[in-house]
């Protein structure tokens, strides 16, 4: 199980190819993945860039605790959460969401499950640069 | 005694505060601390806190040493 907060750029499928190196051959039958990549347009304007402020402390112990709490309630192998903070740029990976396990239904519902309550609860908060000013993002929980 | 009163994003830029290390008595739950860390600003009805790293309530109970933290809805993923 691993979480890691990442300051600069992270290529989601190698984090995903090198995770899925150390685990044991022929004990999952299923891996569910999620990426989220930063666009270049919300609400209408361009989006130049953007910063992810967090609070590191809560940051990793929430997500250290949603990663144990998805192992409690499903039959897992392995789970990896990869997430950005600071200077973003469109194109760039934000978040990478893996689950590894027997069976696909796990798989897929402690995907669902991890990216939910990241996005619920995880203390971040996005700061977007448009062609016109630098706001920050009030409600990404639909996104 | 004493909390550490920490304050993120937005609500960082509104109160003018980041991280403050707050000498006080008297104070009960998290509004309390709020009060008396921002002197009484208006607090935005969707603040957010958390004692100790974890998600808490404004009537939350807290203690000398306590970590209290402010901050808006979240955006992350």
């Amino acid at each position: 199980m691993a979480v890691r907060l990442s300051g600069v750029v992270f290529d989601p499928w190698q984090e995903l190819s090198q995770q899925a190196a150390n685990l044991p051959k022929g004990k999952h039958g299923a891996c569910a993945s999620f990426v989220g990549t930063m666009r270049d347009f919300n609400l209408g304007d361009t989006v130049q860039s953007m910063t992810l402020e967090h609070y590191p402390e809560m940051t990793q112990h929430f997500l250290d605790n949603t990663v144990a709490a998805a192992c409690t309630r499903w039959d897992l192998i392995d789970c990896l959460i990869v997430h950005r903070y600071g200077d973003i740029r469109p194109g760039d990976a934000i978040v990478l969401i893996a689950a590894w396990s027997p069976h696909r239904a796990e798989a897929f519902d402690a995907c669902h499950f991890l990216i939910e309550e990241l996005k619920a609860r995880a203390p971040f908060w996005k700061k977007e640069t448009t062609d016109h000013s630098t706001r920050w993002v009030h409600d990404s929980t639909a996104d | 005694m004493q909390f550490n009163v920490k304050f993120f994003a937005s609500l960082a830029e509104r109160t003018g505060l980041t991280d403050i290390t707050l000498d006080a008595h008297q104070l009960t739950t998290v509004a309390d601390v709020w009060d008396r860390a921002t002197d009484h600003q208006s607090r935005p009805a969707n603040t957010l806190c958390s004692i100790n790293l974890v998600h808490a309530r404004f009537e939350d109970h807290v203690h000398d040493g306590d970590e209290i933290a402010f901050f808006p809805p979240v955006t992350g993923g």
